[in-house]
């Protein structure tokens, strides 16, 4: 009878079992996020390990980014001055690259590559040791896994997201020049001054902002993956990881440019 | 506390997503002794030294270490009792980042306050007793699986533990790795005043080192007691389990013919010679 009156209801309940489950995993990484963030202060043995966490997701993705935002800057360089010089408005070429770089593609593609670089292997390594008992045994020691292992990630990431924004910001509107200046003849100076007149403080205080959040929400989400692999049910031991980093990666993609559009209604 | 805290379950249910592995589980692992839980593949062995660590939270129950009942401990003492227990992973669980010295410092680091060199003189202590003091600089991955078993020792001893959980110790090592480190486990008992858990299948092992057994099976506890008791038994499931043999029901058979050698997709018959057919065959 309850089976019967189930299966007449489930048009109705499948929805609300989803809508649940989505409620309770947000509800989930939320209190991992606060969790992890309230631990970042867990006393000085903190500092050596997110010193080291900088090194591995902010100074070993410098080259990577460096090459992102080159090539992103040269295409925008290029697009912008074609579409301008139809309406002889190049000279607006430089406040195009700078605005569209700072406000937008800068936080998103950095964040993009982040999740790429860093965040699937953050999954990766927590997964593993979930899977090969280490985090239990630390469990075991009475060491926090969440204050050892997530913490220094989430320091490291807010303070390497925006530091590395800002470095992508920096060679777009190089790589924008080296198009739209030396290849295309725009004027240097024009492009340099539009560059300098049309950004103000808000614009960069907005892709702060955004780098932040963008740094929070990726290693939350890559973090949580991991850490709790071993509940996903039909995967366990290495596929459950591999289906954890791929959820990871897709999950953060995903919430960035939903958080970017949110982002951007409200700061600007 | 006075001697090493013996460890007793009450109407014990323990499992995964509430499906019990093993229920009405009422045992005792005495203080300052060894004691073995023994079983066949998936009875559960694992699973109920998961959740006496608290790693889990039984499905109906009481655990009591010392005395205490862990379901009503307050915080600071649990603390307590994890800082003094030790766990022995089945393949060591030894942090892949850190050097073989920092996964056995880690405990120390994190919770005394003893100076760097204190430290260090300790873990050279507990490594050279695992005979592991020449491999402080290596990392776990380059550890065979016998030295990463003895480093996870080495690491379970560094806090002077009251009560030692050991999760197949001997599992995949040869038998003569396995005689040592039974011996290494015999020894750490004398050292030091403890309560010993050891999960095993390995009967040599049962034999040689257990003061106490605890027998899984079918749900539930088939036997705890003495070795000596247990040797004498003549319920017909641990017979069968003490003395190693199948059940009639159980014995593997062969129904199928073997495979036809031109059935493979690359034809090494005039290497190997034809090995599909069984030698009463040939």
């Amino acid at each position: 009878m309850a089976d019967k009156t189930r299966g007449m209801f489930a048009p109705v309940l499948f929805p609300y079992a989803l809508c649940r489950e989505i409620v309770d995993e947000l509800g989930a990484q939320a209190l991992f996020l606060l969790d992890s963030a309230r631990l970042i202060f867990a006393g000085f043995g903190q500092f050596p390990k997110i010193v080291r966490q900088i090194y591995f997701i902010g100074v070993q993705s410098v080259t990577v980014i460096a090459l992102i935002g080159l090539f992103t800057g040269m295409v925008m360089g290029m697009q912008l001055y074609f579409a301008l010089s139809l309406f002889g408005a190049d000279g607006f070429l430089g406040a195009g690259v700078a605005l569209s770089m700072v406000r937008e593609l800068a936080p998103v593609l950095t964040a993009i590559m982040l999740t790429g670089r860093a965040g699937s292997a953050m999954t990766a390594e927590i997964g593993i040791m979930r899977i090969s008992e280490q985090i239990d045994a630390l469990t075991i020691m009475d060491i926090n896994p969440v204050r050892y292992l997530v913490a220094p990630k989430v320091a490291a990431s807010i303070i390497s997201f925006p530091i590395l924004t800002a470095f992508f910001d920096l060679i777009a509107m190089w790589g924008g020049w080296l198009t739209g200046v030396k290849l295309l003849g725009a004027n240097a100076g024009v492009y340099w001054s539009r560059v300098q007149s049309s950004l103000d403080w808000d614009d960069i205080e907005g892709g702060f902002i955004k780098a932040v959040v963008f740094g929070l929400l990726v290693c939350t989400i890559c973090c949580f993956e991991g850490y709790y692999t071993h509940t996903r049910s039909g995967h366990a031991g290495p596929e459950g990881v591999s289906q954890s980093t791929t959820n990871a990666v897709v999950k953060s993609c995903v919430v960035i440019l939903a958080a970017d559009y949110i982002l951007t209604s409200l700061l600007w | 506390m006075n001697g090493a805290p013996s460890i007793r379950t009450q109407d014990l249910a323990v499992g995964y997503g509430g499906t019990p592995v093993v229920s009405d589980l009422n045992i005792e692992f005495p203080g300052g002794k060894l004691s073995m839980i023994v079983g066949g593949s998936g009875c559960g062995k694992s699973t109920v030294i998961k959740h006496i660590l608290q790693l889990h939270t039984p499905i109906s129950g009481k655990i009591f270490i010392g005395g205490h009942d862990t379901s009503s401990m307050p915080p600071r003492q649990a603390r307590c009792i994890r800082q003094r227990s030790g766990v022995l992973f089945q393949d060591g669980a030894l942090l892949g980042s850190l050097r073989l010295k920092d996964n056995v410092a880690l405990p120390l680091r994190e919770h005394t306050r003893l100076k760097e060199a204190q430290v260090m003189e300790i873990v050279r202590d507990r490594l050279e007793m695992v005979g592991l003091d020449h491999a402080m600089d290596l990392f776990p991955n380059e550890l065979s699986g016998g030295m990463r078993k003895r480093a996870g020792l080495a690491r379970a001893l560094v806090m002077d533990p009251r009560m030692l959980f050991c999760d197949e110790p001997t599992s995949g090592l040869d038998p003569i790795m396995s005689a040592e480190l039974d011996q290494l486990l015999l020894e750490m008992m004398r050292r030091f005043d403890m309560t010993m858990v050891v999960v095993t299948h390995d009967l040599a092992s049962m034999r040689s080192l257990a003061d106490h057994v605890v027998i899984l099976g079918e749900g539930h506890c088939l036997y705890e007691g003495s070795i000596d008791d247990l040797e004498k038994t003549q319920d017909p499931y641990l017979r069968h389990f003490l003395d190693r043999k199948t059940e009639e029901r159980d014995a593997p058979r062969l129904t199928l013919p073997p495979l036809d050698p031109s059935m493979f997709k690359d034809d090494c018959s005039a290497l190997l010679g034809d090995t599909t057919l069984r030698k009463d065959e040939r």
